[in-house]
């Protein structure tokens, strides 16, 4: 949690993802500051979901993401870039074989 | 909670599922429902897992470096088709490790066609043909059951496994196309895995137990023998585009049906099989407790290092 030069503790950011109707995964709706997980909770709610946008919501304080960084994302994803035998398009069949 | 309390609960989860409405896991469920959710979705997981082992075992002696990357990349999708369907699983308040235990003690099942040999490497044509064929078929109805999680899981496995029938089909076609011995060669992976593939569809529908109560929930769309039914009357063309001929002699098509008949099956050889009597039951379950077991000073490793640089980071700052 981050001090002012008042030494008052500010509300942490929490992340809001909601489930727009059941079937669906959770997706991120963005974020919002909150005391603690039942208020970030509530808040969400008023914020993200005014129009019955959601059946369900998760809330998770933003220091508890560790996310992958950009700049890294050429050693990070170039193993999945020359491997064209992962897709259905790089095996030969003759046109008459359906159903495949 | 009183009776009547869970008789409406109950009357308002099977409306849901009759509006086609998905079961997320903190809905409130019957006991029932749950439980046979973590039996087949557990299954579901450990077939994949087992069913690394009899292709694993033709990934060093692949004919061509294609093949050899083909094979991996199939492998490893399998391998990552577990894990979702475990996580998948997990949701339902079931912990890896207790799902681990039962695969491992032999409680749970999985698919008996990985009780079969990959005795040539027509066997690995075969098994991309017609079990991934066959799983396919079992797989497509599943991206819409009822349960949330194990629906959008499916809709993932059954995007990334497109590729593993191709590669199957290309390795018979080649092989078909190639000298007397491997066209022979090819035939003889069709007459041993032809059966067993049939089998993978469960019993008759007359003699199948889960059928009724599964079809209700949604976790089947259509019955075993209608399942069958479509794998053979695609099947059959593909094997004769091949010029490879099935091993069943009353197999013929049949016009006023728009089906193609087919031979008595042994159930017998099913139930033996499923019943740890397979070629390989005892191989394939000891090799996966010992790859769990040899890898245990890794996991071990592992947790020792991450609880190492916690300790440091809290070092640093203090």
């Amino acid at each position: 949690m981050s001090e002012n030069k008042n030494n008052k503790k500010n509300w942490p950011l929490w992340e809001v993802f909601v489930r727009s109707k059941n079937g669906l995964e959770h997706r991120h709706f963005g974020s919002l500051h909150a005391a603690d997980a039942e208020m970030a909770l509530e808040n969400a709610r008023d914020v993200y979901t005014r129009r019955n946008e959601g059946v369900s919501i998760w809330v998770v304080e933003s220091k508890n993401i560790t996310a992958s960084n950009p700049k890294d994302n050429g050693e990070l994803f170039e193993p999945a870039t020359d491997k064209v035998y992962r897709h259905p398009t790089f095996y030969d069949l003759p046109d008459e074989v359906k159903h495949m | 909670m009183s009776e009547k309390e869970i008789k409406n609960l109950e009357a308002i989860f099977e409306a849901k599922i009759a509006r086609d409405e998905k079961i997320e896991p903190k809905d409130w469920m019957p006991e029932k429902y749950r439980k046979t959710h973590i039996r087949q979705m557990s299954q579901h997981a450990h077939s994949e897992i087992v069913g690394m082992l009899p292709e694993g075992n033709w990934i060093t002696r692949a004919p061509s470096l294609r093949r050899k990357v083909a094979l991996l990349a199939k492998v490893q999708d399998e391998a990552g088709h577990g894990l979702y369907l475990y996580s998948a699983t997990e949701t339902l308040g079931i912990s890896r490790e207790e799902l681990y235990e039962q695969l491992h003690s032999g409680k749970a099942k999985y698919s008996s066609i990985f009780n079969y040999p990959t005795i040539t490497w027509a066997d690995i044509g075969a098994i991309g043909w017609l079990v991934d064929g066959a799983a396919i078929i079992n797989q497509v109805p599943l991206c819409s059951t009822s349960f949330g999680p194990y629906a959008r899981a499916m809709v993932r496995v059954c995007k990334e496994e497109s590729f593993h029938q191709r590669q199957g089909y290309e390795i018979m076609l080649t092989l078909a196309n190639g000298t007397p011995e491997q066209k022979e060669m090819a035939q003889d992976a069709l007459n041993r895995w032809w059966w067993p593939s049939l089998m993978m569809f469960g019993p008759t529908d007359d003699m199948s137990t889960h059928t009724e109560q599964s079809m209700k929930w949604k976790l089947k769309r259509k019955t075993n023998d209608e399942l069958r039914q479509q794998f053979i009357d695609q099947t059959v063309p593909q094997a004769n585009i091949l010029g490879l001929s099935i091993p069943d002699s009353d197999l013929k098509w049949n016009e006023e049906r728009g089906h193609y008949d087919f031979g008595p099956i042994n159930w017998d050889e099913f139930w033996q099989v499923v019943k740890g009597h397979g070629p390989c039951n005892k191989e394939r379950l000891q090799t996966r407790v010992d790859a769990w077991e040899e890898g245990e000073w890794v996991r071990d490793a592992a947790m020792a290092y991450a609880e190492k640089k916690a300790e440091r980071k809290v070092k640093q700052a203090g």
